[in-house]
């Protein structure tokens, strides 16, 4: 039977009564524990949190890290740490900030336009937080500043370290340079580690290889009074500070040979060139040279407005990596991996002959008529000849044979096409040929198709195929370890800052290019023997300018046409034309053939001559750095001094 | 001697003249007063925290007399006219709480705000005072204890502003709603079953909670709040900075204007939620004791007129409103004594703040309103 419950009033009132006295109970006890609590934290534990609140008078100060060093392969030091002073501001000891930059500025110490980056850097740190302002004054700055010091509380003079490259602008575009953090870079790196340090690697090794070249930063507890300034005791109390050591980045060995990088590097001065040399037995880069270089030091300066300029705007491209990120038709250094494809694909023997009459057209075709390098023909030419004398007509016939497809499938094994995965960023991939590739390519129905006369040029590197030097030392080095592939590196080992245990990186071996009979690798390399070595190779004459090298020597010289002329033209020296329209010259080498211990690519854009002529030499200089002991060095100046100037044989190849 | 009981008798008349001007406008005395020393308390303290800023000082006097201002214009409201607007109230409240989740404006990081054209304005603020009074509202024709149906429509009207609140997201104030709301329940006498009932309850909601409604600063807090060494230079830093202030006060205090930790910055928030921390650093002990103290006399002095209320929508409003005040000044204090995590409650009246101090006087006018002795023939 349900119940119809009534209001009781005079019940209700008496719950209310009870529930607000248990109520009432409860609040006494809430604020009792309160009350507990308080005592707890102001009778009890006084002392001690006396203690910490006048801690709160010492402030954490981080300590930056050295960074790690940078060395060459023996251990000459690339990338170093120098002292230096710079000026820094606390926001919380400046009066008035804008007076304070403005009155820096009147005294030449920054840069007006600089003022309103700065003042957003200043306001988005911590106030009580030195921001740099300036990173590395001048004897003159300093003493300018310090006469004046007095007129501006809160900005001080600092000693720092920052990095110092000793030889300037030397293995730049591998080392790469460190400049300022910017907002990009505070994205990606851990701030906590880069309390305190101002500059982060913005390319190369100082870029790819930041996390092990920083370190970690330590801190330092500093008694400061309540105007936040550094004081060395309260009363007479000197109390003890806290410091934790950081912990300075690992160094670095590079697999760069200085001595070779500094040969390539004279040898290129005054253009606008490249040469990369590989270890072929590891994939170590033993020079890696983009000319014309720039000096890294500005940027770990902090560099003006004007000097940014000034590099950006050089025409020739100071700061552009022309060995990672140059693409350059291969020429006719393409010729020997393109005998190799031939071969696989059962196209010719080594001994199959082609007559080369000078020139060549397509069977059945409507293309042009082509014509060789050399117009009254090389005559009956196997392989090992055809890639001695640079035979145009041989490769024409056999890349047409072989059909586009192919061919890319086979020299994509050597690293075509493709990034090698050297240990640096930005690398470009340059572009290994096919028909899909031109459907990708391009957007009109009718570039889309492939033409057979498409393939022809690819035949002697030209047309659309492009490389980076890096590629084709890659390339080149793969050739001389008979297929045996190695990832490119810059880094070779690792000093562990904390242990001092130097680790090797070991080699990342690539899966292998191959071919069905081995014997055909010395095929190709005999070519190319006989291109530095026969009478009748295209670059004996330049190569034994300097004598007959002391080792087997075999090398590859090509030319990438910068600017399509009639190939009668083309016979016109390379000197009458305007410089920006020359061709570039190209020359692959590599040595001992017994043993190869180097491989190297040169690349000079728009040279004065031909690629055997001009690069030739250059490739046999670093060959020589690496491979002769001073002595024989001195020994070969002494005989050689200067190699002629002279023209010698036409070899526009 | 005659000139001594001239003297006796005419401070005799000034204050029975006050008492009697104080009853004509339905206001309380004893409350009335305690309330005027919290509030100058929390004036000469939000000078010493804001780093002597008379601007603050001017600013916190300012928005005490407005608040005194509405507590007084309320209290002249019939108790009946307050019941028949309260359902209202709370309706226009939720509607506005919706718009808010809807289109409101963002304000660090948060999103409380209405904006009116003229006025930015946080519904939240409302249901403060709507949601008890509306609890109150729906138990006054009804038989107390309340029924299980009744309890459930209850639970609904809580919980809905409670969760818009949560999600806006401003933690503080949605548990402020849901105290304030579960203290009609309380005092409506729910049964000892459902409240243990509720509190089995809490325990998987609390899991729900910390997996999806909470936001990460939130549950942040609540981690920091367990240890807050882990993260002594982030969220951990607050908790700290407050102990230390309070500590080192110890019994007597550092002095006024002398507290290093709140002088030199050390303490965040001073002069907001963890002004508590200030008094403790510069007046010690002592004056954390008076001041609470005071809030209890406060806190006391209300719920005792809450029991002279006439009727069953009176004393439950009266009565919630009293306590809600209480968990107030218990969850700022605990927060600032490191007892309890951080959720932003500031100290009432002390705090420097202009909705929160408005509100609450708003809520003491309707307190007094609903309380306050009338002569039969008025009513």
């Amino acid at each position: 039977m349900p119940t119809v419950r009534i209001k009781d009033h005079h019940a209700e009132q008496q719950l209310f009564e009870r529930r607000a006295i248990a109520a009432a109970v409860i609040m006494v006890l809430a604020v009792g524990a309160v009350i507990a609590r308080l005592v707890w934290l102001q009778v009890v534990k006084y002392d001690y949190f006396v203690q910490l609140s006048q801690g709160n008078r010492i402030r954490i100060e981080p300590i930056p890290p050295n960074r790690g060093l940078i060395m060459d392969r023996n251990g000459l030091i690339l990338a170093t740490n120098a002292p230096s002073y710079q000026l820094e501001l606390t926001r919380e000891q400046v009066q008035d900030l804008d007076a304070t930059l403005n009155g820096l500025a009147a005294m030449d110490l920054i840069d007006p336009a600089d003022i309103p980056t700065l003042k957003k850097d200043i306001r988005s740190r911590r106030s009580f937080e030195a921001v740099p302002i300036k990173l590395q004054l001048t004897e003159e700055e300093l003493a300018r500043f310090a006469a004046r010091r007095h007129q501006f509380p809160g900005v001080e003079i600092r000693p720092r370290l920052t990095r110092y490259y000793p030889l300037g602008s030397s293995a730049v575009h591998a080392i790469g340079y460190v400049g300022a953090i910017s907002e990009e870079d505070k994205k990606r790196l851990d701030l906590e580690r880069y309390a305190g340090t101002t500059l982060t690697g913005k390319s190369g090794i100082e870029r790819a290889y930041e996390h092990e070249l920083h370190g970690r930063a330590g801190f330092q507890q500093l008694l400061v009074n309540a105007q936040g300034r550094r004081v060395e005791r309260i009363g007479n109390e000197i109390p003890e500070l806290e410091r934790r050591e950081p912990l300075a980045g690992n160094d670095l060995y590079l697999t760069i040979d200085q001595r070779v990088q500094q040969v390539a590097e004279e040898a290129l001065r005054g253009h606008r060139a490249s040469a990369v040399a590989i270890d072929p037995s590891n994939g170590d880069v033993l020079a890696f040279v983009s000319t014309p270089g720039f000096d890294p030091n500005l940027f770990a300066r902090g560099l003006t407005r004007a000097q940014y300029l000034a590099l950006t705007e050089d025409p020739n491209r100071p700061m552009y990596d022309r060995a990672l990120r140059g693409t350059y038709p291969p020429g006719s250094t393409v010729k020997p991996l393109m005998a190799l494809a031939a071969l696989e694909y059962g196209v010719v023997t080594p001994h199959d002959t082609r007559f080369c009459r000078g020139s060549w057209r397509m069977p059945g075709g409507r293309d042009r008529l082509r014509r060789d390098w050399k117009r009254e023909g090389h005559g009956a030419v196997d392989m090992r000849k055809a890639i001695a004398t640079s035979c145009d007509v041989y490769f024409w016939d056999v890349a047409h044979v072989m059909g586009v497809d192919r061919i890319h499938d086979y020299l994509a094994q050597f690293g075509l096409g493709q990034q090698t995965g050297i240990d640096i960023e930005g690398e470009r991939e340059g572009i290994l040929p096919s028909t899909e590739w031109k459907r990708r390519a391009f957007k009109s129905p009718e570039a889309k198709i492939w033409y057979p006369g498409d393939t022809v040029s690819i035949g002697i590197g030209q047309g659309y195929m492009t490389a980076t030097p890096l590629q084709l030392a890659h390339a080149i080095a793969t050739l001389a370890a008979h297929g045996k592939r190695y990832q490119p590196r810059l880094v070779r080992a690792i000093r562990d800052a904390a242990t001092g245990v130097t680790r090797e990186l070991e080699p990342v071996r690539l899966p292998d290019a191959k071919v069905k009979d081995p014997s055909w690798w010395d095929v190709a390399i005999a070519g190319m023997v006989d291109v530095a070595n026969a009478p009748h190779g295209t670059a004996r004459y330049y190569i034994y300018q300097m004598g007959k090298p002391p080792y087997t020597m075999a090398g590859k010289s090509g030319t990438a046409q910068v600017f399509t002329v009639a190939a009668t033209e083309r016979m016109r020296k390379a000197s009458e034309l305007a410089e920006h329209l020359r061709d570039h010259a190209l020359f692959v080498a590599f040595a001992p053939v017994e043993d190869p211990k180097i491989a190297v690519a040169v690349i000079v854009e728009n040279a004065p001559r031909g690629g055997s002529a001009y690069a030739g030499p250059i490739a046999r200089k670093i060959l020589d750095a690496y491979l002769l002991t001073p002595e024989q060095l001195a020994e070969q100046q002494a005989k050689y001094p200067q190699p002629s100037a002279e023209p010698g044989p036409n070899t526009t190849e | 001697m005659s000139y001594e009981s001239l003297e006796t008798s005419r401070a005799q008349r000034t204050l029975t003249g006050t008492a009697r001007l104080l009853l004509a406008l339905h206001l309380d005395g004893p409350l009335f007063i305690g309330l005027c020393l919290v509030g100058a308390v929390g004036t000469i303290v939000v000078f010493s925290a804001s780093g002597s800023s008379v601007g603050f000082l001017k600013a916190q006097v300012l928005r005490f007399l407005l608040g005194l201002g509405a507590m007084i214009v309320l209290a002249q409201v019939p108790p009946r006219v307050i019941r028949t607007a309260t359902p209202w109230v709370y309706l226009v409240g939720l509607i506005l709480l919706v718009l808010v989740a809807i289109t409101g404006d963002i304000a660090m990081g948060a999103q409380r705000w209405l904006d009116l054209g003229i006025v930015r304005f946080q519904p939240s603020e409302i249901m403060k005072l709507a949601v008890p009074l509306a609890c109150a509202w729906y138990l006054h024709e009804r038989p107390l204890p309340p029924s299980l149906p009744s309890l459930l429509v209850l639970a609904l009207g809580i919980g809905v502003p409670t969760l818009l609140i949560a999600e806006q997201p401003d933690l503080g104030t949605s548990l402020l709603v849901a105290a304030a709301g579960g203290m009609v329940l309380l005092l409506a006498g729910l049964q000892v079953r459902y409240i243990a009932s509720v509190i089995a309850l809490l325990v998987p909601v609390a899991f729900v909670a910390w997996q999806f409604l909470l936001h990460d600063y939130q549950r942040q807090r609540v981690l920091t709040f367990l240890d807050p060494q882990s993260d002594p230079l982030g969220a951990g830093y607050h908790i700290i900075q407050s102990q230390i202030a309070i500590g080192s006060g110890g019994i007597f205090g550092k002095g006024y204007l002398n507290g290093s930790q709140a002088q030199l910055e050390f303490l965040p928030e001073r002069s907001t939620d963890f002004v508590f921390a200030v008094i403790g650093e510069e007046w010690g002990l002592i004056g954390l004791v008076t001041v609470l103290v005071l809030y209890l006399f406060v806190i006391g002095r209300s719920l005792y007129l809450a029991t002279t209320a006439h009727d069953t929508f009176s004393r439950l409003a009266a009565g919630s409103l009293s306590l809600t005040f209480c968990v107030y000044v218990f969850v700022n204090t605990g927060m600032v004594t490191g007892l309890l995590p951080v959720v932003g409650v500031p100290l009432p009246f002390i705090s420097y703040g202009g909705t929160a101090m408005v509100t609450l006087m708003a809520g003491f006018g309707i307190l007094m309103s609903l309380c306050a002795k009338r002569k039969l023939v008025s009513r």
